[in-house]
């Protein structure tokens, strides 16, 4: 019945994708490093960022950037993009996103680019070091899915 | 050429018996053997045989590699590895599967470029015109999830990339993608149901293909002199001379086509679809299948938001409107004289056309990064203003030269002119022996 219903509704299988949570032990993460998990089918990175890092987010300002919203499920759909409203709520140094590019679904890559913070290879759009769209084809920030630290050095996302 | 009364006299008591009942053989005598043909048929118009035996071919080939291949995300890698180590004559039915397609696609482009040099799609062809577009949009949309099916790198990333581009479009977009992909990502519904598509529509477009051939065979073939067939001086029997033209065009054709199969299988593929997709990682240079380039040119070339359109949706925009401007060259085209052989500046601006299509498949396969997109621009700006602007002015500035007054003049002068060169001064002419 899943294949029926894909095709009648032309979505995923509810049970199968769209309830996915995943869990994530982020315990082995110094500042500086990654993590990427797989989510609905899609990577979503987890970032404790460095001191720098946080800096050059919280740098820049809302008339800079050419997509000014959040774009953070956790937050109002018109939250502004400021740093703080792109990390894991109350968690400065915590990115988690989907890292998909949002021109055409690339996964870009971390830590590259003018902003050092992640550089497409498709068509070359630069994001910051919150995730922020700065420079190229893309038209929105990346996305911050729903994601709460559900014990000291694990995190829910979903 | 509408003489529609039909030659065709049974002979056999079986023959009476097949045309009292289904006639079928009256059909083959009067569409392929006496069917006349315009006597100045060069061989660019033998494309059209050409991109029929490619498609036939290519269903063939793509029968047999289906009782081989598995539609599913952990098997299908795989299962065309099996096609080329173990499956017997796997390599060779691959090599002509993968390669039909480029060569598939270049037929049609000749094929397109013919009936724009010839003006083909004048009336009474607008039809005839508007189902080889249709034939177009059907051999992208069969390549495109064609490619996928192998199930490595660029299979995935390129459907990913191109899926995308659907959520540009305003409200239904992100619904219309989702349909298309069966989630929310390229994952294993994707691959069923573009490999069930991409059994189907071949089958879809070979029924949209008999439609364009009985168009065709209405109105009759156009020719290099771009002017109608006036009496019988002017055509010729299908069979024996479009017959053997065509089948001498079709050789020379797969001899290209098999010296690629044989000798380069890989050379128009990427060395990345031998890696098995990775959703998790993205390959540094992503290019679509070259005859995709100057399309992809186009969707990248737009980097600049349009009043409320943004670059992502305008790239789109942009990319299926050089597709759709094909639909309308019918009516964009004001002039009155069909071939360019007689319109000294439309002749100009077609091969520009080409020229200007070429760069852009090159500039299609560049990084989207510095000149190369200015380049892109305006690149694209010249592919519209062709149709949008030369096509339409051309019909009232440009002074065509004298057209002949019938087909058979067209040739008689053509064969003067060239016996004139070759009988050049200081050579003692020999006596024709006739």
């Amino acid at each position: 019945m899943a294949e029926l219903s894909e095709i009648e509704t032309g979505t995923a299988a509810l049970p199968a994708e769209a309830m996915a949570r995943v869990e994530v032990d982020v315990s082995s993460l110094m500042p500086g490093m990654s993590l990427v998990v797989q989510w609905r089918g899609k990577p979503v990175v987890v970032r404790n960022r460095t001191e720098k890092e946080i800096e050059d987010g919280k740098a820049v300002s809302l008339a800079e950037l050419k997509d000014p919203i959040a774009r953070n499920a956790n937050l109002p759909a018109d939250a502004p993009a400021i740093d703080a409203n792109r990390a894991v709520p109350g968690k400065e140094a915590w990115i988690v996103m989907v890292q998909v590019c949002t021109h055409s679904g690339c996964i870009p890559v971390g830590q590259q680019g003018e902003f050092k913070g992640w550089l497409c290879p498709c068509h070359g759009s630069q994001y910051d070091t919150a995730g922020r769209i700065r420079k190229g084809p893309a038209p929105e920030n990346m996305a911050v899915p729903v994601v709460q630290f559900i014990a000291d050095t694990r995190i829910r996302i979903g | 050429m509408s003489d529609k009364h039909s030659s065709y006299s049974p002979k056999t008591g079986i023959e009476r018996w097949f045309d009292a009942r289904l006639p079928l053989p009256r059909l083959v005598h009067d569409s392929f053997i006496v069917y006349p043909v315009p006597r100045n048929l060069n061989y660019v118009y033998t494309f059209g045989g050409i991109l029929t035996v490619m498609l036939v071919s290519q269903i063939l080939t793509g029968i047999v590699l289906a009782m081989h291949y598995a539609p599913d995300t952990g098997l299908a890698f795989d299962s065309v590895e099996k096609i080329m180590r173990d499956v017997n004559s796997g390599w060779l039915l691959r090599s002509l599967h993968a390669n039909g397609a480029s060569f598939f696609f270049i037929a049609a482009y000749v094929h397109i470029c013919r009936g724009l040099y010839y003006g083909s799609y004048k009336a009474p062809r607008e039809l005839l015109w508007l189902l080889g577009c249709t034939n177009l949009l059907l051999m992208m949309a069969i390549a495109f999830m064609g490619y996928v099916l192998p199930w490595g790198q660029m299979s995935f990333w390129g459907a990913t990339v191109i899926t995308n581009f659907f959520t540009a479009i305003p409200l239904a977009g992100g619904w219309f993608q989702r349909l298309l992909l069966g989630g929310f990502a390229v994952s294993n519904p994707t691959l069923n149901r573009f490999f069930a598509l991409h059994y189907l529509l071949p089958f879809v477009l070979a029924g949209v293909v008999t439609l364009h051939v009985w168009a065709l065979h209405v109105v009759g073939q156009n020719n290099p002199a771009g002017i109608d067939v006036k009496s019988k001086t002017d055509v010729v029997d299908f069979t024996p001379y479009a017959t053997v033209k065509d089948a001498f065009g079709i050789i020379v054709f797969l001899f290209f086509f098999a010296y690629f199969v044989f000798y380069l299988p890989n050379y128009l593929g990427h060395p990345d679809n031998n890696t098995i997709a990775n959703p998790l990682k993205t390959p540094a240079h992503i290019v679509p299948e070259w005859y995709f380039l100057p399309f992809y040119a186009i969707l990248r070339a737009i980097t600049f938001n349009v009043g409320p359109i943004d670059s992502k949706l305008g790239g789109v925009l942009a990319m299926f409107g050089s597709i759709a401007v094909l639909f309308a060259v019918p009516w964009l085209d004001r002039s009155k004289v069909r071939s360019a052989v007689y319109r000294p500046r439309y002749r100009v601006f077609f091969w520009l056309f080409v020229a200007n299509g070429l760069f852009l498949g090159w500039l299609g396969s560049r990084p989207a990064e510095g000149t190369y997109i200015v380049l892109s621009q305006l690149a694209t700006l010249y592919y519209f203003a062709f149709f949008l602007i030369a096509l339409p002015v051309l019909g009232f500035i440009e002074k065509p030269r004298r057209l002949p007054n019938s087909i058979t003049e067209a040739v008689l002068e053509k064969n003067r002119g060239a016996g004139a060169k070759r009988r050049s001064p200081g050579r003692t002419p020999k006596v024709e022996r006739r």
